[in-house]
């Protein structure tokens, strides 16, 4: 880790790291073996996305087709056209897209200020808070819709994207604090200092000089909570009945459903998942390697 | 305010921003955290008008799904979690053995981080159905005759089989992701030193990066169990009415037989589940202090 206080040169030769050691069979054989397990679980991931995808742009009448051709003859697009054309998928699909915009916009108001405090401020009690973010992250949310419900229905809020989003929020909350107050954290303190002694205001320090820096994970923080909300099949088939976004959507129509729909339904949700897991490839680590503890 | 503050905090004046920072979700959490929380307990504990009663737990339990769902939803739990660390390990430890790409190791192993329970269900419906990819390549290759029925309402365990892979395939990238983050709080001269002198790598695991890593399995184990007991729509998508979880139940119940009572026993059911699991993990790996980061 820290350099060490012996010349490099000494210490190699007392004690030569393994990686510098002689390229026995052994060790080659050992390194096939890694990118071996590698690339086996690689394919375990990838193999059935790929699946998915030709199932997906597979003519219908060819979709019972025996043995099937592994390489896609041709992209059919026929599937996908059906389903959206299904009646309530398209407002469905929209439900979907904007109860997450409600949730990110509502998730990050509520939990960046708090993740900012915990960041940048040493306070009483702010171990007990974040216990309490930490646990309840550790918490089966989705069935607090059930009471939710309940609640929704006096508030005259059942059956809206807003009902949704609500509960996604509370679902989303954890997350969005803990990365934020990450993000704030990496983000040293001096540069916010050093802009108020020249004469900012702290707020105006805040929005100059800290907020441009956090803004890269920000954005993937609001990415992944929007991300959250969008996968959310449970609270929102309790939450919605003639409204539902397109994943309760999806499910009300599952069981009754030819395949080929159904592998176009799994299709149009995937692809915002590739799409968003892509842009927010470098946070990944950060945003989850902070959040463990 | 101000004098007010100085008077109650004595002689320091407190500095009241974090606080003012945490209120908005503290306020969020005690409206869609803590009273729907507690409303589960209440409504479990009333009938459908409103008179306390042990009714709707005895529904629950006079009904000839509670079995069933139970020993379903912890059949599932107990196979998916060991092979769910299995993996994630072994793909966290790829990842920390920096080969060649290790960003793109790292990237494709957490795709299904961002991918729907339903999507991911109908994926692999798309590989397990009669005249799908698995009986395709199995047939071609003449290692059976004539294709194996996976989805079959029959045989109870092909179709736990079944859900266990795509459960495996779905959810093991959160637990990888913590894991990955411990180990790279794992200083490499401690794995060196043991290879040193002639550690295997299970001995290399077993010794000196499981006890390192607990933290983080702690972490791990706990979130995914939890996310585990909820098992919803990989179950509907593959066995359909083959078998029944407990989130099943509880939407059941709740969309379909209306009644919000029943329901909210079974979500508090998986609650009361979900603390045990949590204090079992807390008990088993127990963390040091000097552990805690």
């Amino acid at each position: 880790m820290t350099a060490p206080a012996v010349p490099a040169d000494g210490t190699q030769q007392q004690a030569p790291p393994p990686s510098r050691r002689k390229r026995t069979p052994r060790k080659v054989l050992n390194t096939f073996l890694w990118y071996a397990s590698a690339v086996l679980m690689a394919a375990f991931i990838i193999v059935p996305i790929y699946l998915i995808f030709v199932s997906a742009t597979t003519p219908a009448d060819a979709t019972y087709n025996y043995p099937k051709s592994l390489l896609p003859e041709g992209i059919d697009t026929d599937n996908i056209q059906k389903f959206v054309n299904a009646s309530g998928v398209i407002d469905a699909f929209w439900r979907s897209v904007i109860a997450g915009v409600i949730t990110v916009v509502l998730a990050l108001g509520i939990g960046a200020p708090a993740g900012y405090a915990i960041a940048r401020y040493v306070f009483r009690g702010r171990d007990g808070y974040r216990l309490v973010v930490l646990s309840t992250r550790a918490f089966p949310i989705v069935i607090l819709s059930i009471p939710l419900a309940v609640t929704f229905r006096n508030f005259g809020i059942y059956d809206t994207v807003w009902g949704v989003a609500l509960m996604h929020t509370a679902l989303a909350l954890p997350f969005a604090v803990l990365i934020t107050s990450s993000v704030f954290v990496s983000i040293p303190r001096e540069l916010e200092e050093a802009a108020q002694t020249l004469g900012c205001s702290p707020a105006r320090a805040f929005l100059r000089v800290s907020l441009p820096l956090a803004l890269p994970g920000l954005t993937a923080a609001a990415i992944f909570t929007w991300v959250l909300s969008w996968n959310d099949v449970f609270a929102a088939a309790v939450l919605t009945l003639r409204n539902p976004t397109l994943p309760a959507r999806i499910l009300t129509s599952l069981t009754q459903a030819s395949l080929p729909w159904q592998f176009a339904a799994a299709f149009v949700m995937l692809v915002p998942s590739l799409i968003v897991i892509f842009i927010i490839r470098r946070y990944l680590l950060g945003l989850w390697g902070r959040v463990v503890k | 305010m101000t004098a007010h503050t100085v008077e109650y905090t004595g002689k320091r004046k407190r500095n009241w921003a974090p606080y003012i920072l945490l209120a908005p979700s503290l306020l969020f959490l005690v409206f869609f955290f803590a009273t729907p929380m507690a409303s589960a307990f209440v409504l479990a504990l009333q009938t459908p008008d409103g008179a306390w009663s042990l009714e709707s737990i005895q529904t629950m339990v006079g009904d000839a799904n509670f079995t069933r769902a139970i020993s379903a939803t912890l059949t599932l739990v107990i196979i998916v979690i060991p092979f769910q660390l299995a993996l994630a390990m072994a793909m966290a430890l790829v990842v920390n053995k920096r080969l060649k790409g290790t960003s793109l190791w790292l990237y494709i192993y957490v795709l299904p981080l961002a991918i729907s329970e339903l999507a991911a269900g109908i994926v692999w419906v798309s590989i397990f159905t009669q005249k799908g990819w698995l009986n395709s390549i199995l047939e071609t290759l003449g290692i059976v005759e004539r294709g194996i029925i996976w989805q079959s309402a029959e045989s109870y365990w092909t179709l736990i089989g079944i859900i266990v892979v795509a459960e495996m395939w779905r959810a093991t990238s959160i637990m990888m992701i913590i894991l990955v983050a411990g180990l790279q709080s794992i200083p490499d001269e401690y794995t060196e030193a043991a290879e040193v002198y002639g550690a295997t790598l299970w001995q290399r695991v077993r010794r000196v990066i499981m006890p390192m890593l607990r933290p983080s399995l702690q972490v791990a184990l706990i979130l995914r169990i939890v996310l585990a007991i909820q098992v919803f729509a990989t179950a509907i998508a593959l066995a359909g009415t083959g078998l029944t979880v407990m989130s099943q139940q509880t939407i059941e119940w709740a969309n379909d037989i209306d009644n919000d009572n029943v329901a909210a026993a079974w979500a508090g059911l998986m609650l009361l589940m979900s603390i045990i699991a949590t204090i079992g993990v807390l008990w088993l790996l127990p963390v040091k202090d000097e552990q805690q980061v």
